[in-house]
Parts: structure tokens; C-alpha cells; sequence
């Protein structure tokens, strides 16, 4: 009853192009924005700022970079960590060595010198498919790692080859305290995500498409396969690299090559395998629930423990939630291939019809 | 040149070891069409029951856990309507499993002699083999490539997890009995080094390799599969059981890495490290082909030679290190003249 869209008739190309064309949708992303920028600022103490809200974002926008590659373009990639090691070195990088270097230009470099990395660990693209294509990305992952790891000039030679970032100043104001940083890092999200949804619904988008479904056929028509997929991989390299220099900048302060590890590349991938791949609200769902649900199970497996009688041993946390985690994901992939997005789709088409589904 | 060939036979007998594991992935790419990532845990999965039974036993929880599940599958087997043929009591199959399940509850902190542990763990990974055949891959039969592969990077994380949680996460030495020192008469003859745990290890691979061979190709079961691997539904269509076939394949991938963890734990000690063998054997996998059994021979000599050779002549120019890439840089390099892989079979598109 609340989501019937009788009566919303489009009568300009422009009102039929517009991204959310159902006006309750319109009303929903404006609340939900509207709370994410003024209600939760103020409501959200310190901790869920610093530990659950600002990470949140900052892998949500990973996810959606590695969403674009992989949901839209079909290239699998297992190298996303090394994306983000290259943003969040090269933002370093630009910000120490340039004096002049405003940051939010430094960190949007950050993301072009991952978009070039990306470049040209994408070219094998153009040759291999498939299973040999994600192999062939892992060679990203440690290269990537290795090469700052191994040439001190990447982490200004600190001894320990940590890098620790400087202060956040925009036009000389200095975004400290969390709830500044979490505004900083929800409106560059929000701006980029926006970016993303108009780009995967344009020409180039259709094209990534294509390619995804079937790449020969797609060639066929007259889809260019190097400036596609290239672009695909730059694309997606850019976003994940911008979500490294946040992640460096805005979140851990403190980072070391090391930290950008498989694991991290495997998380990410497990959003939107959990969100849904092929879908920007997924990227969001899926980082979400992976962020939050180690935390949920830290707090509540062992008082479920001692309510059942048994004795967790120390470390067993970690391993259950390893566990889970592995159960969770071939459960996804069984139950629900399209992830949690589709099932919010599922509950938007209940919904038009309720309470008379006749 | 002497130390060139102590390193290259090194490389070429470590390369051995990653074709080891690479064969496990081959296995189950050739039958299933899966590229089953978790074949890395489950090296370390073997590896590590088997130097949990040697050290204590079977923790108490899991045999129990193990027991339970067992003997409920032996009560579905003899229900009525249910098990062998038509509806018909599987007497033998409820018995086999009360026997397992038995016998599970009889290893609780007893701990096992080598060869015991060894068995122990054999039935163990079949067992997970077969799991995980009925579990993971049935569930998403007819989904894409791509959904199966992730299915088996969480299927890494189950493991690994229950691994550590069933023997917790020290690491543990392992001692299979042979002696990993230089061999006197190669060293009096040629002077060049090589250690007689690595010759052994070859030995052993060459043997595996053999078998498994014999088995794809001359056995009714090796042309089953060879059938599956071709299509599956014209496989179905001529009455070769695809369920059955596919679980064969899974145990026989837990056996092929209960061998690989035995060496690599003996080798490195058992430790969660074993688990990134695994991606050493990615690029072992790409150069060969994931098709081939040959291949994956091949290509881990290959790799292994080059590797070596790369971190003792390459690696002090641009500061050591590179092992944990330079093989994926040699994959990736030879893909690009021959995008399937050496052995690999070439597919033709068509739209």
C-alpha cells in the first residue's frame, strides 16, 4: 500500500532515465541520507564511529570498486588488497613529497596510481579468462605487498616499513575527531557510490555487461574488449585505491605493506559475494554484515557458551568465526547466488503488492 | 657450475613437492569441472590430524561430534524408505557407518602410532572428501564456475578453522622417518648436494603420479570420470552415477593431500604456513593446464627450478625476497603466449 507506484507516470525522457524512478524510493535514499548526515553524527558515540561506521564506508567502497570489476565486468580478481596498498602508499607518498599537496587531491592520485597498477595487472585480461585470470591477479596481490615491502622509498624509509599518516586539513581545517572524519569519508562515499550507479547504468556500464555474460558475443557487436575491460580494471582499481588512502587515512592512522594481505582481499570479496554481486546496494549490505558480524559473534559467542555450559578455550572464538564465516559463504552461494541485495529485491516486489495481493 | 646444479636440482626436486598439491586441485578440476581452492586447507587439515593423533588422540567434543552424526546416518540407512536400491534397508551401509563411528569413539586421548594416525586420518579425509561432495558441490549444481570457486574459498575458511579448532594453532614438528640430509655417494661422485628427504619426496610423487595415471586410464572408474569431466549430463545419460563419481573424486583429493601434508609438514612442521603452499601450487596449475595430470609435473619442475634459480642469481639485485611472486610473474609471462596452460585443452568459443 505504502509502495504502490499506480499513478507515478514518467512524462520526460529525463524523469525516465532518473535513478530511482519510484518517488517512495526517492523519499527513502533522502531519509537515509539525510539520518547518515545529520541524525547519526550526533548519536553515534565515539566507538561505533571509529570502530563500525568509518570502516564500514571505507570497505563498502572497496566493495564496490571490486563490485565493478568483478559483479559488472566479470573479471574475478583476488588482488584488492594490493589496489588499496597502492592508494594508501601513493596518497602517502604524494602528501610527504609535495608541500603543496591538498589532501583530498593527494588521496584522489592515491586512487589514479592504483588505476594504473590496475592497468597493467589487467592487461593478462586481454588474454586469459576465467579461473587463470584470478590466478593471475593473485600475482597483483604479491607483488604489490613485496615491492613496498622491499623498496623503503615507498614508506619514507622508517625502519619498520610503517607508514603513519599526517593530519587531515581541508582548506585549513583540520578533520580530527571522528565524527568530522566519518562526515569527510561519508561524503567522499557517497559522492563516488552516486558516480558508480550512473556509470554502470550508461554506455560503458552496458558494455561491462556484455562482457560479463558473454565476452565473445560482445566483441561481436562491436564492444572494443581492451578499452572495456582495461577500463573496468582501471575503474575498479581507482575506487579500491581511494578506499586504501581512506582506510590509511581516516581509519587505521598507521599501516604497514603486511596489512594489505590476502585476507583482506578475500573479505572483500566475500561482500559482495554475501551482498550481492552485480549490485552497488550489495556492496553496501555485504560490507555491513561482514564488518559487523565478527563483533557480533566476539560479544555473544561466549556468554551462549556459558549459557550452554561449555568453556570456550581461548582462540576458539577465531576459529568458530573462521568456521562460520566458510558455512556462511557456501550457504550464501546455495540459498541466495544473488546475495542479501536480491533478497531486499524479493522484499520490494512483496511489498507493492501488500496487504492485497490480488 | 656446481652450485648452479645444487640449486637447480633443489628447485627441481622442491617443484616435485608443488606438484603434489597441484595435483589434488588437477584431480578435481578434471572430474568436477571445480577449481577447488580449498585444496590448501586441506593439506594442513591433513597434516594436522594426523600429528594430533600421534600426540594425543581424537579431542573428546569432535570424535563425539563425528560419532553422533555417523550413527545418525546409519539409523536414515536402515529407515524404511530410504537407503540402498528401492527403498530397501542398507543393513551394510548402517553397519559400516556404526562401525566408523565406533571406532571413532575408541580413539578418544589414546594417542596413535605413525602408520595408525596415518590410517586414522586416510578415513578422516575421505570421510570430509565425501562431506563435502554432499554439502558444498550438490547444492550448487548447475551454478556457474565462478559461484563453485568462491563456494570452495569458503569451504578454506571452514577448514582452517575446524582444523585449528579440533588441534588448536602451534606448530608441531612431524617425523615420517626419513633423514633430511645430504646423500654421501651422490656428494663423493658429483659434489653437488642433494638431500635425501627431497629425493624421497620425488620418489614418492612419482609414484603418486603413476598410480593415478594408471587409474584415469585404465581402470573402469578413470573412464567414469574421464566421462564426468567431458559433460556431465551425456556422462548421466549412459548411467555413469554422477554423485558417486564426484565423491570418489573428493576423497581421492583429501588422500593426494594427506600425502602432500605429510611431506610438507615433515619438511616445514605442521603449521597454518601450509595452507599458502596452496598458492605456490596456483602457479603450478596455470603453466600446466588445469586439465593435466602431466602438467601439473611439468610445470612444478618448472616452477620450482626457475623459482630457486631466480632468488639465488635475480634476487640480491633487486634485494631477495622474490619467491613469493617471481612464480606467478613466470606463469603469468608464459600464459600470455599459451593461454591454457601447457597441457591445457583448448577451448573454442562459440556464441
Amino acid at each position: 500500500m505504502l509502495y504502490r507506484e499506480a499513478g507515478q507516470f514518467k512524462a520526460t525522457y529525463a524523469e525516465d532515465q532518473q535513478i530511482f524512478p519510484i518517488r517512495q524510493d526517492r523519499i527513502a535514499i533522502t531519509a537515509l541520507l539525510l539520518v547518515a548526515f545529520l541524525v547519526i553524527p550526533f548519536v553515534a558515540s565515539d566507538y561505533w564511529l571509529k570502530a563500525i561506521l568509518i570502516p564500514f564506508l571505507i570497505f563498502s567502497l572497496a566493495a564496490l570498486g571490486l563490485n565493478i570489476l568483478t559483479g559488472y565486468a566479470g573479471q574475478l580478481s583476488l588482488g584488492t588488497a594490493g589496489f588499496m596498498a597502492v592508494g594508501a602508499f601513493a596518497a602517502y607518498n604524494f602528501e610527504l613529497r609535495v608541500e603543496w599537496m591538498p589532501i583530498l587531491v593527494s588521496w584522489a592520485l592515491g586512487g589514479l596510481a592504483a588505476a594504473l597498477v590496475g592497468i597493467v595487472f589487467g592487461l593478462p585480461s586481454l588474454r586469459i579468462k576465467g579461473f587463470y585470470l584470478a590466478v593471475a591477479t593473485l600475482a597483483a596481490q604479491f607483488f604489490i605487498v613485496w615491492a613496498l615491502t622491499k623498496f623503503p622509498w615507498f614508506s619514507n624509509y622508517s625502519s619498520s616499513g610503517v607508514i603513519t599518516t599526517g593530519k587531515t586539513e581541508i582548506f585549513g581545517y583540520v578533520f580530527d575527531s571522528p565524527r568530522e572524519k566519518y562526515l569527510l569519508v561519508l561524503a567522499i562515499v557517497v559522492l563516488m557510490a552516486l558516480a558508480a550507479k550512473n556509470m554502470v547504468r550508461s554506455e560503458t556500464g552496458r558494455a561491462w555487461m556484455a562482457v560479463r555474460d558473454m565476452d565473445v558475443a560482445a566483441e561481436v557487436v562491436g564492444i572494443r574488449m581492451m578499452h572495456t575491460k582495461l577500463l573496468a580494471f582501471a575503474v575498479s582499481s581507482f575506487y579500491c585505491g581511494v578506499a586504501g588512502a581512506l582506510y590509511a587515512y581516516a581509519y587505521i592512522g598507521t599501516v604497514e605493506p603486511e596489512g594489505f594481505n590476502l585476507d583482506l582481499s578475500f573479505r572483500i570479496l566475500f561482500m559482495i559475494i554475501i551482498g550481492g554481486v552485480g549490485s552497488i546496494l550489495g556492496s553496501f549490505l555485504g560490507a555491513g554484515f561482514i564488518i559487523l558480524f565478527p563483533i557480533f559473534l566476539n560479544s555473544y559467542a561466549d556468554p551462549i557458551a556459558h549459557a550452554l555450559g561449555i568453556d570456550l578455550p581461548p582462540g576458539m572464538t577465531s576459529n568458530l568465526e573462521l568456521m562460520i564465516f566458510g558455512a556462511l559463504i557456501i550457504f550464501f552461494l546455495a540459498v541466495e547466488p544473488h546475495g542479501l541485495a536480491r533478497l531486499w529485491q524479493i522484499g520490494k516486489e512483496k511489498l507493492r503488492l501488500w496487504p492485497f495481493p490480488h | 657450475m656446481q652450485f648452479f646444479l645444487e640449486v637447480l636440482i633443489g628447485g627441481l626436486l622442491s617443484g616435485v613437492m608443488y606438484s603434489l598439491v597441484a595435483l589434488g586441485f588437477v584431480l578435481i578440476f578434471k572430474a568436477s569441472g571445480v577449481f577447488n581452492f580449498a585444496q590448501g586447507a586441506l593439506v594442513f587439515l591433513a597434516a594436522l590430524t594426523t600429528v594430533g593423533l600421534m600426540e594425543r588422540g581424537a579431542p573428546g567434543w569432535i570424535a563425539g561430534l563425528i560419532a553422533a552424526i555417523l550413527l545418525g546416518m546409519a539409523v536414515l540407512a536402515v529407515r524404511k524408505g530410504r537407503g540402498a536400491a528401492l527403498g530397501g534397508r542398507d543393513w551394510r551401509k548402517a553397519g559400516m557407518f556404526a562401525a566408523i563411528a565406533v571406532g571413532t569413539i575408541l580413539l578418544i586421548h589414546k594417542p596413535l602410532p605413525f602408520w595408525g594416525a596415518v590410517a586414522v586420518t586416510l578415513v578422516f579425509m575421505v570421510g570430509v572428501g565425501v562431506a563435502t561432495e554432499r554439502v558444498v558441490l550438490r547444492p550448487l549444481v548447475n551454478q556457474p564456475p565462478i559461484s563453485l570457486f568462491m563456494a570452495t574459498i569458503g569451504l578454506t575458511f571452514f577448514l582452517e578453522g575446524l582444523a585449528q579448532a579440533m588441534w588448536g594453532a602451534n606448530v608441531r614438528g612431524l617425523d615420517i622417518g626419513i633423514p633430511d640430509e645430504p646423500i654421501q655417494w651422490v656428494m663423493d661422485r658429483w659434489g653437488v648436494l642433494v638431500s635425501s628427504f627431497d629425493l624421497a619426496g620425488a620418489g614418492i610423487a612419482a609414484v603418486l603420479v603413476a598410480s593415478l595415471a594408471v587409474f584415469f586410464n585404465k581402470t573402469r572408474i578413470g573412464r567414469a570420470l574421464r566421462a564426468v569431466a567431458d559433460d556431465h549430463q551425456a556422462a548421466l545419460a549412459v548411467g555413469i552415477p554422477l554423485k558417486q563419481i564426484w565423491a570418489i573424486v573428493w576423497a581421492a583429493a583429501g588422500f593426494v593431500a594427506l600425502v602432500a601434508g605429510l611431506l610438507w609438514g615433515a619438511r616445514n612442521g605442521v603449521q597454518f604456513a601450509l595452507t599458502f603452499v596452496a598458492l605456490k601450487a596456483l602457479p603450478v596449475l596455470i603453466l600446466g593446464g588445469f586439465e593435466s595430470i602431466a602438467g601439473a609435473i611439468v610445470g612444478g619442475l618448472i616452477i620450482g627450478a626457475s623459482e630457486k634459480l631466480a632468488e639465488v642469481y635475480i634476487g640480491p639485485m633487486v634485494g631477495g625476497g622474490i619467491e613469493s611472486w617471481f612464480a606467478y610473474v613466470v606463469a603469468l609471462l608464459f600464459l600470455l603466449v599459451r593461454p591454457e596452460g601447457l597441457f591445457g585443452e583448448k577451448h573454442i568459443d562459440r556464441v
